[in-house]
């Protein structure tokens, strides 16, 4: 399996408040919500780091779940996001803004 | 654009709202009356004006008159548009070129986008909100329509200074945030005092069976409050100024859900 790599968009807002981390989207005002995981996964996607370690390194660790099963939900949840344009995903390093690959 | 008036002699007014005095400038003297009939309460003659609006006067729509507003931005110059309006706003040079029909509603709207966008980089916003001052303090009802904005400005004991039915208009001066009067009007069609209070708190309006405060969260005082700004453009810049401006009122000012029967009474509960 080919490892993932998510990054945060960086034209999205995003605030955490009370424990709650809030996202605006640019693209249509969307506001979301997001739940602890995908905060913890939020808050760790550089775009360097692959998915498969931040799942194992933070949430494994947070929530003692299985490790494949785990992945396979952060996977969703990284589509899902990215889906709603405030996460990036690849299977290649994301480079931060004005960083040429 | 169509081209715009071009005549030596051209008609103003001076529109004042929230501090910001635009200058209107038409060649059009029936226009002229429509916007003194329009603004009377916000009209400052001689006032050096922050903005500079030039008007011209169309006979017919654009296109569907009901059409949603459609605001966009391209280094700096923003197109707003609507079936009874086109304007491009120059935020650099304080500058709008407006095309609109005789309707005061286009003009109203144009004034809304712009003091909107001028505001989002303070830390201001316009709100979908009733606002009143009471004992040097102003109060803010949100909600969507058929929430109650009218009716709680309606109730309002007369000791209660309406600054509007329908559009709230909120600065931020350090870290305090003061409402201003504005003429933005909804069902009572009342124009609101062109005054300025203190925000001493926000309430999110909701109809029930009797009147209540309840305290909010702070994110959800957040999501109430953004879900009430007035948002005109899909613009990555201005959606995160007006999100951290919305987090940087919930941390100031109280925020509560205030349930109400449509009775004088709920006001004793105010302030």
């Amino acid at each position: 399996m080919s490892s993932l790599y998510v990054s945060r968009n960086p034209r999205v807002a995003a605030r955490i408040l009370d424990g709650e981390m809030m996202i605006m989207s640019g693209r249509d005002s969307s506001l979301f919500t997001l739940n602890r995981t995908a905060t913890i996964l939020w808050q760790s996607a550089d775009g360097v780091t692959p998915l498969e370690r931040i799942v194992e390194q933070r949430i494994c660790i947070e929530f003692d779940v299985e490790p494949a099963q785990a992945l396979q939900d952060a996977e969703t949840l990284a589509r899902e996001l990215a889906n709603h344009d405030i996460m990036q995903i690849s299977e290649e390093p994301i480079p931060a803004p004005g960083v040429s690959r | 654009m169509p081209a715009l008036v071009n005549q030596v002699d051209l008609l103003t007014a001076t529109v004042e709202v929230a501090g910001v005095p635009v200058l209107m400038r038409t060649g059009d003297p029936d226009f002229l009356r429509t916007l003194q009939d329009r603004y009377p309460g916000f009209l400052t003659p001689g006032q050096e004006a922050q903005i500079t609006f030039d008007m011209e006067i169309l006979e017919t729509n654009f296109n569907e008159p009901d059409a949603d507003i459609e605001v966009t931005q391209n280094n700096g110059r923003w197109m707003l548009a609507r079936g009874d309006f086109r304007a491009e706003w120059d935020s650099a040079k304080r500058h709008c070129r407006i095309a609109q029909t005789r309707s005061p509603y286009a003009t109203d709207s144009v004034l809304r986008i712009v003091h909107a966008l001028v505001q989002a980089s303070r830390g201001g916003f316009l709100l979908h909100a009733a606002s009143a001052v009471r004992n040097q303090k102003a109060f803010l009802f949100a909600g969507e329509s058929g929430a109650g904005k009218s009716t709680i400005s309606a109730l309002a004991p007369a000791d209660a200074i309406l600054l509007t039915d329908e559009i709230s208009y909120v600065c931020k001066h350090g870290d305090q945030y003061r409402a201003f009067g504005t003429p933005f009007t909804g069902e009572l069609n009342k124009p609101g005092e062109n005054i300025s209070a203190p925000v001493s708190a926000l309430y999110l309006l909701a109809k029930g069976s009797e009147n209540r405060i309840d305290t909010m969260d702070a994110a959800g005082a957040v999501r109430s409050l953004l879900s009430n700004v007035l948002f005109f453009a899909k613009d990555d810049e201005l959606v995160q100024a007006l999100f951290h401006s919305a987090f940087e009122f919930v941390q100031h000012v109280p925020v509560c859900r205030l349930t109400f029967v449509p009775d004088t009474q709920v006001w004793e509960l105010i302030g």
